[in-house]
C-alpha cells in the first residue's frame, strides 16, 4: 500500500451516471487486476474505494457510478485537480489459476475491473469470452474497448433495449470457468452456472486496508475481510 | 530537547500516543507502513473468550467529520489471539501492548484477563465495558456503576498487570462510573468509547447499518471526549487514557491538558494509516512551539 497524490488528466461521462477518470502519478503499488484504490475527498471523512479499470507505468483509469454525495463530487472534478489515494489495495484476480478458456462476466459498475483482467488474460494466451450486463441501452459502456482486446463480447440488457435481452447468465455457457464482478444476485447466478472461478465481492468499507473489520464476509475458510483478503475470492471459498 | 516520555502505571513509555482498539487490528497489519516501535504502545483488537463474527454488514457508515461502526467485536477468540496473533505482533513490535478485553459475563472478563495476564507481550489490560454494538454484555456493564464496580473488582482480584476500564460516554454521569472503578482498584480509566448514533438512507428509507445503530467516532466526538476527560479528572486520581477524535499532535496536547496521561488515536488510523506516525513526529515540534519541555508536566494543566 502507498499513499500518493495523482493529477486528473480527464474526467468524462461514459453512460448514464457512469464516469471515467484518468489520473497520472505513481502506480508502482498496482498489482493484479481487480485491486482498488481508496480516494480521499475534501469534506468527506471516509475514503471512497474504487476499483482500478486499467493502469500503465505512470497513469491509471477508474470508472465510477454517481450514486451519492461523494461520487457526485468526483464527477465535478476537473482536469489538473489533485486526488489523494491509497493504492495497491486488495488481492485482485489471480490469472495463474485460470484455464485456457474462461468467461469474464461484468455487471454494471462491476464491468471496469474486468477490463484490465481481460487484457491480462488475452496477453497470457487465454481464450476469453466476455459477457457484459446492463439494465438498459443508456447504461452500456466499454463494449468496444473489450472487443478491441480481441475477445468475443456479448452485451445483455435487462430490458432488451441493447444487445441480447436478459441477464448475463442467459448468455453464459453452463460449466465454464468464470471471473465475475457485479451485483450480488448476478454473482450468485454466475456462481451457480460456473464450474469454478473467481468472484469479486463488494461490501461497505471503513479503512480499505484490513484494520477496522468493517467489511468482513463469511467464507468457507472463516470470516474474511473483503478489502484485504479479497475482494476476489475463489469459488470454493465463497459462502453466500 | 523536549521530553515526550510518560509514566503509565509504573511503566515508562516513550510518548503518550497509543493506537486505539478496533482501529489497528492486531498491530502487525501496520508494520509495512512504519516502524511500530515509535509508538508509546498499542491497544489490540477487542477480544472475547469465544470467536465472534460480529454483526451483519453493512457495519460502517459515514457521518459529518466522522464515522459509525457496528462491527460488534469480531475476533478469533482469546486462545487464537494468544496462539496466532501475538507471535506475529511480537516479531514487529518490541514494546508492551495493551490487551483489550470484552465479555458477556463477569466470568468471561476474568477468563480473558487471566489468559492475557500471562503474556509477556502485554503490559496493560484494557477492560472494555462500553461496546455499544453487542447485546447482553459490553456496554450494559459500563452504564451502571455497580456493574462496572463488579467487573473491576473481579478482574483486579485475578490479575497482576495494571487494569484499565474503558468507559462509555452513553451515560448521564461518566465520572460516577469512573469513580466506582477507581474504588474497586482500577489502575486507570480509558475513555471514551464511541457514542451511539445512526444514519438512515433516504432512498431506501432504512437504517444504513444492518444493526440499526452504531458507535460514532472521528473528529466529531473530540469536544465531547475532551469534556468528559475534564469531568472525570476532577473526580478521580488514577490516570486517564484519553481518546475520541484525536487526529493531531495538538489534539494530543489538548487531551492531556484536560487530564489525560496517555492518548489513544482511533478513527484517524482508518483514513490515514500513517496518522500515529505523523502525530509522533509532530509532537516535539508542537511542544517546542508551545514551550512544553516535559509532556508529563501538562497533564490536567488546564484545570
Amino acid at each position: 500500500m502507498k499513499n500518493e497524490t495523482y493529477v486528473i488528466s480527464s474526467n468524462e461521462k461514459l453512460a448514464r451516471d457512469i464516469w471515467r477518470m484518468q489520473l497520472v502519478g505513481d502506480t508502482s503499488e498496482f498489482g493484479n487486476p481487480g485491486q482498488f484504490v481508496n480516494i480521499a475527498l475534501a469534506g468527506n471523512y471516509l475514503r471512497r474505494p474504487i476499483s482500478v479499470c486499467d493502469y500503465d507505468a505512470n497513469s491509471f483509469t477508474i470508472i465510477y457510478k454517481v450514486v451519492g454525495e461523494g461520487t457526485e463530487k468526483m464527477s465535478r472534478m476537473e482536469r489538473g485537480m489533485r486526488i489523494d489515494a491509497l493504492t495497491g489495495l486488495g488481492n485482485g484476480f489471480d490469472t495463474e489459476l485460470c484455464p485456457k478458456e474462461c468467461t469474464v462476466v461484468g455487471g454494471g459498475v462491476g464491468v471496469p475491473p474486468m477490463y484490465a483482467l481481460t487484457r491480462k488474460l488475452v496477453k497470457e494466451g487465454h481464450t476469453v469470452r466476455v459477457i457484459l450486463g446492463f439494465n438498459s441501452a443508456e447504461d452500456v459502456f466499454y463494449e468496444d474497448q473489450f472487443r478491441d482486446l480481441g475477445c468475443e463480447v456479448t452485451v445483455t440488457t435487462v430490458d432488451g433495449s441493447y444487445g441480447e435481452k436478459g441477464f448475463v447468465t442467459d448468455a453464459m455457457e453452463e460449466g465454464t470457468y468464470a471471473l465475475a464482478c457485479g451485483p450480488k444476485p448476478m454473482l450468485q447466478a454466475v456462481f451457480a452456472k460456473s464450474s469454478d472461478g473467481q468472484f469479486s465481492m463488494e461490501e461497505r468499507m471503513g479503512c480499505g486496508f484490513g484494520a477496522c473489520m468493517g467489511c468482513t464476509c463469511q467464507t468457507n475458510d472463516g470470516p474474511r475481510r473483503v478489502c484485504k483478503d479479497g475482494p476476489v475470492f475463489e469459488k470454493g471459498a465463497v459462502a453466500w | 530537547m523536549v521530553n515526550t516520555k510518560i509514566m503509565l502505571n509504573g511503566i515508562e513509555i516513550d510518548n503518550p500516543v497509543i493506537p486505539a482498539s478496533g482501529t489497528f487490528a492486531f498491530g502487525y497489519e501496520f508494520a509495512p507502513m512504519y516502524d511500530l516501535d515509535i509508538l508509546g504502545s498499542m491497544s489490540l483488537k477487542g477480544t472475547t473468550a469465544q470467536a465472534r463474527f460480529g454483526n451483519p454488514t453493512p457495519r460502517i457508515a459515514e457521518t459529518p467529520s466522522g464515522m459509525l461502526n457496528s462491527v460488534g467485536l469480531q475476533n478469533p477468540g482469546v486462545d487464537a489471539v494468544i496462539r496466532e496473533e501475538l507471535p506475529k505482533l511480537e516479531k514487529v513490535f518490541h514494546k508492551k501492548a495493551v490487551a483489550n478485553i470484552s465479555g458477556f459475563s463477569v466470568e468471561e472478563y476474568v477468563e480473558c484477563a487471566e489468559k492475557f495476564d500471562a503474556c509477556d507481550a502485554i503490559g496493560w489490560l484494557e477492560i472494555n465495558i462500553s461496546c455499544p454494538n453487542v447485546h447482553g454484555g459490553g456496554m450494559s456493564f459500563g452504564t451502571d456503576p455497580c456493574e462496572a464496580a463488579k467487573v473491576t473488582a473481579a478482574v483486579k482480584k485475578a490479575v497482576k498487570k495494571p487494569v484499565w476500564i474503558k468507559l462509555t460516554p452513553n451515560v448521564t454521569d461518566i465520572a460516577q462510573v469512573a469513580k466506582a472503578c477507581e474504588e474497586e482498584g482500577a489502575d486507570a480509566v480509558s475513555m471514551i468509547n464511541t457514542i451511539l448514533g445512526m444514519r438512515i438512507d433516504p432512498k431506501t428509507r432504512k437504517p444504513i447499518l444492518a444493526n440499526t445503530m452504531g458507535g460514532l467516532s472521528g473528529p466529531a466526538v473530540f469536544p465531547v471526549a475532551l469534556r468528559m476527560v475534564w469531568q472525570v479528572f476532577e473526580k478521580i486520581s488514577i490516570p486517564i487514557v484519553g481518546m475520541g477524535g484525536v487526529a493531531s499532535a495538538r489534539d494530543v496536547i489538548e487531551m492531556m491538558l484536560a487530564g489525560a496521561t496517555a492518548v489513544q488515536v482511533g478513527a484517524a488510523n482508518l483514513v490515514d494509516p500513517w496518522a500515529c506516525e505523523k502525530i509522533i513526529r509532530d509532537l516535539p515540534r508542537v511542544m517546542e512551539e508551545l514551550k512544553i519541555e516535559n509532556l508529563s508536566d501538562i497533564i490536567g494543566g488546564a484545570h
